[in-house]
């Protein structure tokens, strides 16, 4: 029998594929909404790691999900701009001196940084977020604008 | 080092399609002088959620998920969204009585202590 012992790529900090990770995030601005199809699971390319993100609306807001197991709530930064969310925060290891001998390391940690183009106008002012069980929500409520604009449509 | 060897190998590797479908959660194992530590990542699971079970020499570790699915419209989803599953096989050492269970905002941490007597200890030299 025997263990499979692997080591998380971003240990090393010299590595040329940071630099590759750096060009991905560009690339990911680039072709923001898209990015799904990009990163596809939760595993980054290289530097860091990508959380899952789930993105739905109804006719009141935009909610979006972000699996971030095992962070600490000041740990995660939400932005918005523009029309763009972004998520970005750094996941530590906890701080307990490595005595013992690790013989499966799957997890990630360390830093992460995801965007997400919106489907529709948000209200800047009312974004709330909650996290709990390692779940980030963020709900992003509807511009007046569109929800009136949606009830034109209803009525016609 | 056959007791390393031996802990903690997880037993359905070889076996990808069951049903149903369980998410395989993303691990740490580590040993240390008393115990073994284990750190399984299970968004979307809560306390009540999580199902540690020892049978024979196998640790199984279920976690159903809470978290409630938001209802509308879906722009686009990458979770799973499945609820999580995964066996170990236990060394002989492990004291299964005083395995220790802890959820963390979707991280379960186990401590598996080592019985007394796998515990290093000084053997006095008689004449």
């Amino acid at each position: 029998m025997k263990l499979i012992r692997y080591q998380a790529p971003e240990l090393s900090q010299w590595s040329p594929f940071n630099r590759l990770a750096s060009l991905r995030e560009e690339m990911n601005r680039i072709m923001d909404g898209s990015l799904a199809a990009f990163t596809g699971g939760n595993v980054g390319l290289f530097g860091g790691w990508s959380p899952s993100m789930d993105v739905v609306q109804d006719k009141d807001a935009v909610y979006v999900k972000a699996e971030l197991p095992g962070m600490k709530k000041e740990d995660i930064d939400i932005n918005f701009q523009d029309g763009i969310l972004t998520l970005s925060g750094e996941r530590k290891q906890e701080s307990e001196v490595k005595e013992g001998e690790s013989f499966r390391s799957e997890r990630f940690f360390g830093k992460f940084h995801r965007t997400v183009s919106l489907p529709t106008k948000v209200d800047a002012d009312k974004i709330s977020a909650t996290y709990k069980d390692g779940i980030l929500t963020v709900t992003l409520p509807k511009a007046a604008e569109v929800k009136a604009k949606q009830i034109d449509v209803t009525v016609s | 080092m056959n007791t390393r060897a031996n802990t903690l190998e997880r037993v359905e590797e070889a076996a990808p399609t069951r049903m149903p479908a369980w998410e395989l959660p993303p691990t740490n194992i580590r040993e240390e002088k008393d115990a073994y530590l284990l750190e399984l990542e299970m968004p979307g699971v809560s306390k009540t959620g999580i199902e540690v079970t020892v049978e024979a020499n196998e640790l199984t570790i279920v976690g159903r998920r809470s978290d409630p699915e938001i209802q509308g419209e879906l722009v686009y989803q990458e979770s799973r969204r499945g609820d999580y599953r995964r066996t170990f096989e236990l060394d002989p050492s492990i004291n299964t009585g005083k395995i220790e269970a802890k959820m963390d905002q979707g991280v379960l941490k186990l401590t598996l202590p080592k019985a007394e007597q796998v515990k290093p200890h000084r053997i006095q030299v008689t004449d």
